[in-house]
């Protein structure tokens, strides 16, 4: 293994696969600096399409939409799985082990199930489908991942320090609010931006949840994409992406994905 | 609210004192799942058995007609199977491609580099799934990039017309969940010694001795996990066989879409969606213990 010939070739294999991930989506990109519509090479740069984006005003409206529910769903998702999680921490209890298989369900049942078991529950029980529908079914997938998050940061905290506050008289308030939440913290954020990531990105409850004229930017550029491809929708694809993946790249700051290492 | 007598309980074992607390600390998050979860997949199963949308004005009875149709008529037995093979598929491209991605990053690479690249590989996954699959169209296409390089590379190729196609749906489809793979994989292979394969190694194992007998079965964990965490998904997409797919992507998950957005037949499109999950909850018994070692 030492050898250095298969050592060039394993990183050849890895920066093919790099390649197979990230080209896409660099054609996208590129292109969506093309002049041509017909996306004829050498590549004419334009910025053309990103004008013609600020005044699509439904690509605006939607994202408007899109943020909004994100940040909900943000606060939402962040205070109640915060809160779930302080309660496994801290607590026995004979029903814990069921609590955390429920939060299997919303990440491994295909969002397709779930996401038109949503449009026909808020239909039929009058909820209706809208940007409180979305919000609803967003919390729903967010929360898991905020536990499992906030969780991870929560087991190497000392329960000591909390005893220790609390015989030195700080009362039990004080206790959470200078002592348990400042360790938190980096798990809180970081768990607060998967859940904006979750959301933001979340195509397939949006779609089933969302009415004409009410929808987040991936239903709408996924309609855009249906009625065919135009370097508009490349455009406003290489924004959401690039925002994407920088606001993950910043929860990798707080969360090492794949555990430890 | 959060802070209970916990001074009283040092022990904080199944205090009834305790309860308020739990029940203060979880209950909103778990009311939440119920309605948004539990209600809507019991009220798609008691749809499944209905003959129309139970609305005032309609007029609906209890059926088992919905299930019949799936057993009874060939197309859904063929759309059922198309998707259990698009999952089979999947799943193995993953693991053939993931694999050997996730050995390198795992017993090759070290140091910082080790982190940056691992990173790379994961962090698409998380991202915009639908802009992924639809920037595969602008290298798919009729004369779009895939087509131009070859071209340039070997003069007079001609087409291929990949697009809309059964590969094509398979092609985006492995790009979206490969990162998934080799996320399980890279765990389970970072947990082998190194001093096992060079032990090994030093009492005469050839390489692929060392692959097959060492490596291999001691990352079966991980790549079942990824493999089933891939499968289940896959079965039930219907976005990207309609973005790559076009006319050759029917599948069962894009019939269920049809039923709740085109057709509008609610309970057969609620029975369609309970014999997926039937199959979902089916994988996830057989795999579950190998998954549980896994996590």
């Amino acid at each position: 293994m030492k050898a250095r010939p298969t050592n060039m070739l394993a990183r050849i294999y890895l920066g093919l696969v790099l390649a197979f991930l990230y080209l896409p989506i660099l054609v996208m990109a590129a292109m969506s600096f093309n002049s041509s519509q017909f996306y004829m090479l050498p590549i004419d740069w334009t910025f053309d399409w990103y004008v013609k984006l600020a005044h699509n005003t439904r690509l605006l409206e939607s994202t408007r939409n899109s943020i909004l529910v994100a940040m909900v769903t943000t606060v939402i998702a962040s205070v109640l799985g915060t809160a779930a999680s302080i309660a496994f921490f801290r607590y026995e209890f004979r029903f814990k082990k069921v609590l955390q298989a429920a939060l299997f369900p919303p990440i491994a049942i295909p969002w397709l199930i779930t996401g038109t078991a949503m449009l026909l529950f808020f239909f039929w029980s009058g909820i209706g489908r809208g940007l409180h529908a979305m919000i609803l079914g967003h919390v729903a997938l967010a929360l898991p991942y905020v536990i499992i998050v906030v969780s991870a940061r929560i087991k190497g905290f000392d329960p000591d320090l909390e005893a220790a506050a609390r015989s030195l008289g700080a009362s039990p308030w004080q206790v959470i609010r200078h002592v348990t939440l400042p360790y938190l913290a980096p798990g809180f954020i970081a768990g607060a931006l998967f859940a904006f990531a979750v959301s933001f990105d979340q195509f397939v409850i949006s779609y089933f949840l969302s009415v004409p004229g009410v929808s987040t930017l991936p239903v709408e550029i996924y309609t855009a994409i249906k009625k065919g491809f135009t370097p508009e929708i490349n455009a406003i694809s290489t924004l959401v992406i690039a925002f994407s993946i920088t606001l993950l790249v910043i929860v990798s700051r707080f969360y090492r994905f794949g555990g430890d290492r | 609210m959060a802070v209970s007598d916990t001074e009283r309980s040092p022990t904080r074992r199944r205090q009834p004192s305790n309860a308020k607390s739990i029940v203060g600390l979880t209950g909103p998050a778990y009311l939440w799942l119920i309605v948004t979860i539990l209600l809507p997949l019991a009220a798609m199963l008691y749809f499944s058995f209905l003959s129309d949308v139970p609305l005032p004005g309609r007029d609906w009875q209890v059926t088992l007609s919905n299930y019949a149709a799936f057993f009874q008529e060939d197309f859904y037995r063929t759309l059922m199977l198309r998707s259990l093979r698009l999952g089979f598929e999947v799943a193995l491209w993953c693991f053939l491609i993931g694999f050997p991605c996730a050995y390198v990053l795992a017993k090759t690479i070290k140091g910082r580099w080790r982190e940056a690249l691992f990173l790379m590989v994961i962090i698409p996954f998380w991202s915009n799934a639908l802009i992924r699959v639809f920037s595969w169209t602008m290298v798919l296409r009729g004369n779009g990039m895939l087509e131009r390089l070859l071209d340039w590379l070997i003069p007079g190729f001609g087409s291929l017309n990949l697009m809309f196609t059964y590969e094509a749906v398979v092609i985006g489809l492995v790009h979206s969940y490969l990162p998934y793979m080799i996320l399980t994989c890279y765990i389970s292979l970072s947990t082998i010694d190194d001093d096992l394969i060079d032990a090994a190694r030093s009492m005469g194992a050839g390489r692929l001795t060392v692959l097959r007998r060492i490596i291999l079965p001691l990352s079966m964990p991980g790549i079942v996990a990824g493999a089933v965490l891939i499968f289940v998904p896959v079965i039930g997409s219907f976005m990207e066989p309609r973005i790559l797919g076009g006319r050759e992507g029917t599948f069962l998950g894009t019939v269920i879409e049809d039923q709740f957005t085109s057709v509008f037949n609610w309970p057969l499109g609620a029975a369609l969606s309970f014999i997926l999950l039937a199959c979902v909850l089916i994988i996830f018994a057989i795999f579950q213990p190998i998954l549980r070692r896994a996590s």
